[in-house]
């Protein structure tokens, strides 16, 4: 028998610190350089055939001359270095992930089989619209969809993300105005706003003007209607807004937006809290983006590509851009020119092509998983999240407005007054905890916000979790405890990243280090 | 509902905690008006099973491009994805993150752009380039925008060879945008023959816009372009469709581009209808500061280990407002994911292999289809595109191929409806993936329809 087999008990505890490694790896956290540091000649991590001697070029003489210099590296060591860098990431499938305002919830792996699909995977845009008919009658499908949850009437399917919906909706605006020969120049935006909606206003040429909050978080009607002239081509309002709370004056808003000869135009990065429960239509909305990527979950990607379909009232629904689906008999065609209109008057094109075909599928997958019961059910969990997350952690951090909250739950850093420790250490402490942070710092309506978006996609127990530990830390920094903060995170794959000193001089590309000079014979 | 964690009595035990007497008291804030009273007119959830069966004979009913022959292009391009690339971007941790704004703990995606930016600064020959735009038509627009930014001036001169629908995009945001007095400038095509570019620019151009290879897939040095250019105080902005093409023709950088712009698909990403692509974007370093865009910088961390994090966000609409160089925020950061692992596997060796591949299967194509009474190849130099006139007006021609199982390239008068020159024209592209047996396919069709 073997009496000096492998130990199976954890032993006594070590009362070292942990050791600095050789290697440079922490056990399951490797290491890893820059593909251009493993890289090397001689090496290709594809087998393709090699050409035929026998074809002459027809390049012309226009053949590049010297090489590229990109790296050779073999499929293994590819794999490798992906799945490393992979490790170093925080993802919704690992964990809570709050951020207020982006929606992070569970991407259902059902829609990205769905996507791959060949028949809708591998089509080209440009195919004959016959060989395409399942492609066109999907977007229909979608278009339906989206204009039945929020009673629009019409839909531009074409915008890549929420801030080019922004553009196509402000477009539709302008051009709406415009075909009435009316030519405003100001769109009014809440302090409260995503940074894209004011820099959209001004990509088309308007001024951006401020609207005042009032103390309990929402617009200042008042102040608004004082705002409002023949001069405001529009209102950009986020609804649910980004202090989580829903505008309780929306349809005097929109009303007077109406009457002043606005339109109103709503940012739906929020529709997550709604969708169900109140129809944007019903606001007196006129055009409103919707972020596939944040309600309709499809994944975010570490930073895209979203899809921001942007839904539109009678009145702007002819200036839609190109291209559109229409059904044509028991078929559907796809509107890619000017002259194939009937009636529409578009504004132009606003991308090649006909949209994030691939968010589409995805994002009908999920809705049509849901249907139109489990989709109120989402937004109401989300809601009831959020809320019981509010309800839980205001007596000891600083909610910044009376509840209810809709599907975020927002905090300033008041509970954080002499203590020393900032939202952003607050912050980095979570990492350490196993959380993503949530937004910090946004909106910028409130000092040192912390914006919590649980979603409906955690479960009480989850919660109940995340709850302690926002009391632990809270309770800690107001111990006292600094170090805890200012060092954090400890547990990350890299310590603080000095982010002035990367704008300071900007590395924005891996350089070969200069060889050494050889010895002079 | 499979995917709501919360059973009936959490939530009721929830609403005790929150002191709510009903999920109804949370909407309080609604007005009573707009509160809706019954369900959405939608179906009920569904299982997998359900919905998968009613997505699947949507897609069904489209001929994908990989069941026949296929030589369609015109923007997008058909190649073959290694198994690796679609694994990898599918891995929870690069799937499911957001946008890199927490740096220690997201060091895969802002390594792996820092990647991708040096593998497009490198393939574009140039000194930066950003961690993507939406697609190759946003980030022409965006270019030309940010020319206007640099030289201060208000002219943009676009060729001839510039996709329609690139163009239709930048004369979208030239009408809409926020200076009233920016001129376009938009030549008509000029197909087989030299276009006179050089001609146009004066003191007061801010860019020219050529696309290279061109919509008709033309390739052509445009060095003495960017001489004309630059003598007139104006920039070279170099759009590139074909990002394969980068493996085999001298690089726009090389060429005096200012600004290179081009459609990254058809490097690790599924043709897909038209999306999600993904933009490229490079510049010269001394313009960065004008660029659209996020971008990956590298640091050191508070114990001195090399990291990497967002950078230069001054530009961006989240810091800057109504001030940014765009609007933009989410951008193609899986797409370039699969960019970046596709062309690290590819490697130098395997990316001018690739696009040799590329050319030789074009001009196998081209010889294939020269034989055909009423067909010309009008191009005379080409990567792997070119244009055939046909005897027929094209869009018919296209229709009559699709019926007999062979997806026969792009009609031009699809994209440009009202120009009648160009009614005969089609666009042909041709991969790697064609075989000698699809290009024999393709003549017989042609063959017999133009009979």
């Amino acid at each position: 028998m073997n009496r000096q087999g492998r130990p199976t008990s954890a032993g006594a505890p070590s009362p070292s610190a942990a050791p600095e490694t050789f290697s440079g790896n922490k056990g399951l956290e490797q290491d890893e350089p820059l593909l251009f540091e493993i890289g090397r000649d001689g090496i290709c991590g594809v087998d393709l055939p090699a050409p035929d001697k026998g074809i002459v070029s027809r390049l012309g003489g226009l053949e590049r001359d010297g090489a590229i210099g990109l790296p050779g590296v073999s499929e293994p060591e590819v794999v490798r270095h992906f799945v490393r860098l992979s490790q170093k990431n925080y993802a919704i499938d690992l964990g809570v992930y709050p951020l207020g305002s982006c929606t992070m919830k569970h991407n259902p792996r059902l829609n990205e089989k769905m996507a791959r699909l060949p028949g809708f995977g591998d089509i080209h845009p440009l195919q004959p619209v016959s060989t395409v008919q399942g492609a066109l009658e999907l977007m229909e499908e979608l278009a339906h969809w989206l204009t039945t949850i929020t009673s629009m009437p019409g839909v531009a399917l074409s915008p890549k993300a929420g801030a080019h919906g922004e553009l196509c909706g402000l477009i539709a605006i302008r051009a709406a105005l415009e075909a009435k020969g009316d030519k405003r120049s100001r769109v009014l935006v809440p302090e409260s706003a995503h940074g894209t909606n004011p820099a959209t206003a001004a990509a088309i040429g308007y001024e951006v003007d401020e609207i005042p909050a009032t103390a309990d978080g929402r617009v200042d009607l008042a102040a608004y209607r004082e705002k409002l002239g023949p001069d405001v081509a529009a209102i950009m309002l986020t609804n649910p807004n980004t202090c989580g709370l829903f505008e309780r004056d929306i349809i005097e808003i929109a009303e007077a937006t109406h009457d002043a000869g606005g339109y109103f135009y709503c940012d739906g990065a929020n529709l997550n809290a709604i969708m169900g429960r109140v129809r944007p239509g019903d606001l007196g909305v006129d055009a409103m983006h919707i972020n596939l990527h944040k309600t309709f979950s499809t994944p975010h990607g570490g930073g895209g590509p979203g899809a921001g379909p942007v839904v539109l009232s009678e009145a702007l629904a002819p200036f839609a851009p190109l291209p559109f689906v229409r059904r044509a008999g028991d078929g559907f065609e796809l509107v890619e020119d000017e002259s194939q209109t009937k009636g529409e008057n578009p504004f132009g094109r606003l991308v090649a092509f006909h949209g994030q075909m691939g968010m589409f599928v995805r994002a009908l997958s999920y809705m049509m998983s849901h249907g139109g019961d489990g989709l109120r059910q989402a937004a109401e969990d989300a809601v009831l999240n959020a809320n019981y997350i509010l309800a839980s952690l205001k007596d000891v951090m600083s909610a910044s407005f009376e509840g209810p909250c809709m599907h975020e739950a927002l905090f300033d850093d008041k509970f954080l007054d002499g203590t020393g420790v900032t939202t952003l250490d607050f912050a980095k402490a979570m990492i350490d905890e196993g959380y993503h942070p949530m937004t910090m710092y946004f909106p910028l309506v409130v000092h040192g916000a912390m914006l919590i978006e649980p979603t409906e996609s955690e479960s009480k127990e989850s919660l109940d979790r995340f709850i302690r530990t926002m009391r632990g830390l809270t309770e800690q920094a107001k111990a006292g405890d600094k170090t805890r903060f200012e060092g954090a995170p400890y547990f990350a794959p890299r310590a603080r990243l000095d982010e002035t000193g990367a704008a300071r001089k900007p590395v924005l590309r891996y350089t070969q280090p200069q060889q050494p000079a050889e010895a002079a014979e | 509902m499979r995917y709501l964690p919360l059973t009936p009595a959490d939530r009721a035990n929830m609403l005790d905690v929150i002191g709510a007497g009903g999920i109804d008291e949370l909407f309080k804030d609604v007005p009573q008006a707009a509160r809706l009273k019954s369900p959405v007119d939608l179906p009920n959830h569904a299982g997998e099973l359900e919905v998968e069966r009613r997505l699947s004979a949507m897609a069904a009913k489209n001929v994908a491009a990989g069941s026949v022959p296929f030589f369609i292009g015109a923007g997008a391009y058909r190649h073959h994805v290694p198994a690796t690339v679609d694994h990898l971007i599918q891995r929870s941790e690069f799937l499911t993150a957001y946008t890199p704004y927490q740096p220690e703990i997201s060091q895969g995606t802002t390594q792996a752009l820092f990647e991708f930016q040096t593998q497009v600064a490198l393939m574009t020959g140039m000194e930066v380039a950003n961690a993507s735009m939406y697609d190759g038509s946003t980030a022409c627009s965006e270019a030309v925008l940010m020319a206007f930014r640099i030289t201060k001036r208000k002219k943009a001169i676009l060729s001839g060879g510039l996709h329609p629908h690139y163009r239709a995009v930048v004369e979208t945001m030239e009408r809409f945008d926020a200076d009233a007095d920016n001129e376009l400038v938009v030549c008509p095509p000029v197909i087989g023959g030299a276009e006179d570019l050089i001609g146009k620019i004066d003191d007061t151009t801010a860019c020219v816009v050529v696309q290279n290879p061109g919509f008709f897939g033309d390739i052509q040095d445009l060095s003495a372009l960017g001489r004309a250019a630059h003598e007139k105080g104006a920039l070279l902005i170099v759009v590139v469709p074909e990002a394969v093409s980068l493996g085999l023709l001298k690089s726009p950088g090389a060429m005096g581009a200012d600004i290179v712009v081009g459609e990254g698909q058809s490097i690790g990403n599924a043709l897909s209808f038209g999306g999600p692509y993904l933009g490229l974007f490079a510049t010269r370093q001394k313009y960065v500061r004008q660029m659209p865009g996020r971008l990956s910088g590298e640091t050191v961390d508070a114990n001195g280990k090399r990291g990497y994090v967002l950078t230069l966000s001054t530009r961006e609409q989240h810091i800057r407002r109504e001030k940014a160089t765009s609007n933009i925020c989410t951008n193609s950061g899986l797409c370039c994911l699969a960019f970046t692992i596709h062309m690290a596997l590819l490697g130098e060796e395997g990316f001018t292999r690739l696009a040799k591949l590329n050319h030789e299967s074009a001009v196998k194509t081209a010889e294939a289809l020269e034989g055909i009474p009423g067909v010309d190849v009008l191009t005379p130099s080409f990567f792997n595109e070119f244009t055939v006139r046909l005897a027929n007006p094209a869009g018919e021609v296209v229709e009559a191929l699709a019926g007999k199982g062979v997806l026969g390239g792009v009609p031009a008068s699809r994209l440009m409806p009202d120009n009648d020159s160009v009614a005969d024209l089609l666009i042909v592209a041709s991969t790697e993936t064609n075989t000698d047996a699809d290009r024999a396919a393709f003549a017989a069709a042609l063959r017999e329809v133009l009979q």
